[in-house]
């Protein structure tokens, strides 16, 4: 037994008991904290498997930005928790069974079905000869610019999408604002604001003043 | 008992955390914030699997499909988020029974 082979069953242990904690935590922030917890050893399981750029942007996309996004959002939420928790576990049975039936099927057939304990042989020429050699970030960049120019701006442009559709559902004009808009201000014209009225001319009768001053 | 690890630990350990997702979306089939953090629990798996598959097969395109995966997740759980908040100024509340409005 070799160190990699403690640390990876040691992040192993930790990832799954962050994940059970994640579905049974009462409370959602120790939920999402929890989640942290498992992203971070996800995150150095990946650095086991030698992918040292997707480690790191798992940690700062993912710790960095989205949980606490999901951070904001849960301390925002004033939750009635009680609720919320009502059939919990009443689907304990049916749940439990399920996952307990994918986990042994998956496993039956993954744990012994790949026996490579080490990385494959690198096939003479391609792009996953270099994988060894050359710095991960490096393959990945010239991947990421050459083959995958495309792709990559797809990316990009659904993550503008995400932005503006975030920003669209959630904005909310204040309703008390007083701010004036220059552009009407100075678009006025005199008859915008003024407006002659023709009607017809009334006299106070004689008699109101009078029965004022008698009250 | 100690044997070295092998590809097919890492793929188990993608399936475990993946059954442990689907249990969380059984039990916490009310509360959809506990829902959404299910789902990036399963992108968490599935990207697992592809990571190893692409360190023991020496194959750089399995990451560059986790960069992107991250890519639509990210953008995913802005929007969710994003929805959850809309959905709970509207009604006070994010259990899932209620938001049964478009039913027939």
């Amino acid at each position: 037994m070799d160190v990699t082979t403690g640390f990876f069953y040691l992040f192993a242990l930790v990832l799954l008991f962050a994940a059970l904690r994640v579905i049974t935590a009462r409370n959602p922030v120790h939920a999402v904290l929890y989640l942290m917890l498992a992203f971070a050893q996800a995150s150095a399981i990946w650095l086991l498997l030698k992918a040292e750029f997707l480690a790191i942007t798992l940690v700062l996309v993912y710790l960095g930005a989205v949980m606490v996004l999901f951070l904001f959002v849960v301390m925002m939420l004033d939750l009635d928790l009680d609720s919320l928790r009502k059939g919990f576990w009443r689907h304990l049975p049916l749940g439990a069974l399920l996952g307990g039936v994918i986990a042994a099927e998956m496993a039956a057939v993954l744990l012994t079905g790949f026996p490579y304990t080490e990385a494959a042989p690198q096939a003479a020429g391609g792009w996953g000869a270099a994988v060894a050699e050359v710095s991960n970030t490096k393959e990945l960049g010239k991947l990421l610019y050459t083959q995958y120019v495309y792709p990559v701006q797809v990316a990009a442009v659904i993550l503008l999408v995400a932005m503006v559709a975030a920003i669209a559902l959630t904005l909310r004009e204040r309703k008390d604002s007083k701010a004036i808009n220059p552009a009407e201000q100075v678009r006025v014209r005199a008859g915008d604001r003024l407006k002659i009225v023709r009607m017809a001319v009334t006299r106070p009768s004689e008699s109101a003043p009078a029965e004022e001053s008698k009250s | 008992m100690m044997t070295p690890i092998t590809l097919g630990h890492y793929l188990t350990l993608g399936a475990l955390l993946f059954a442990v997702a689907v249990v969380g979306i059984f039990m916490n089939r009310r509360n959809l914030i506990v829902l959404l953090m299910a789902i990036e629990l399963m992108l968490l798996a599935v990207n697992l699997n592809f990571v190893a598959f692409s360190h023991y097969l020496g194959d750089m395109h399995g990451q560059v499909f986790v960069f992107f995966i991250l890519t639509v997740a990210a953008a995913e759980s802005a929007i969710g988020l994003a929805i959850l908040v809309l959905l709970f100024r509207n009604k006070s509340s994010i259990n899932v029974d209620e938001l049964g409005e478009l039913k027939g």
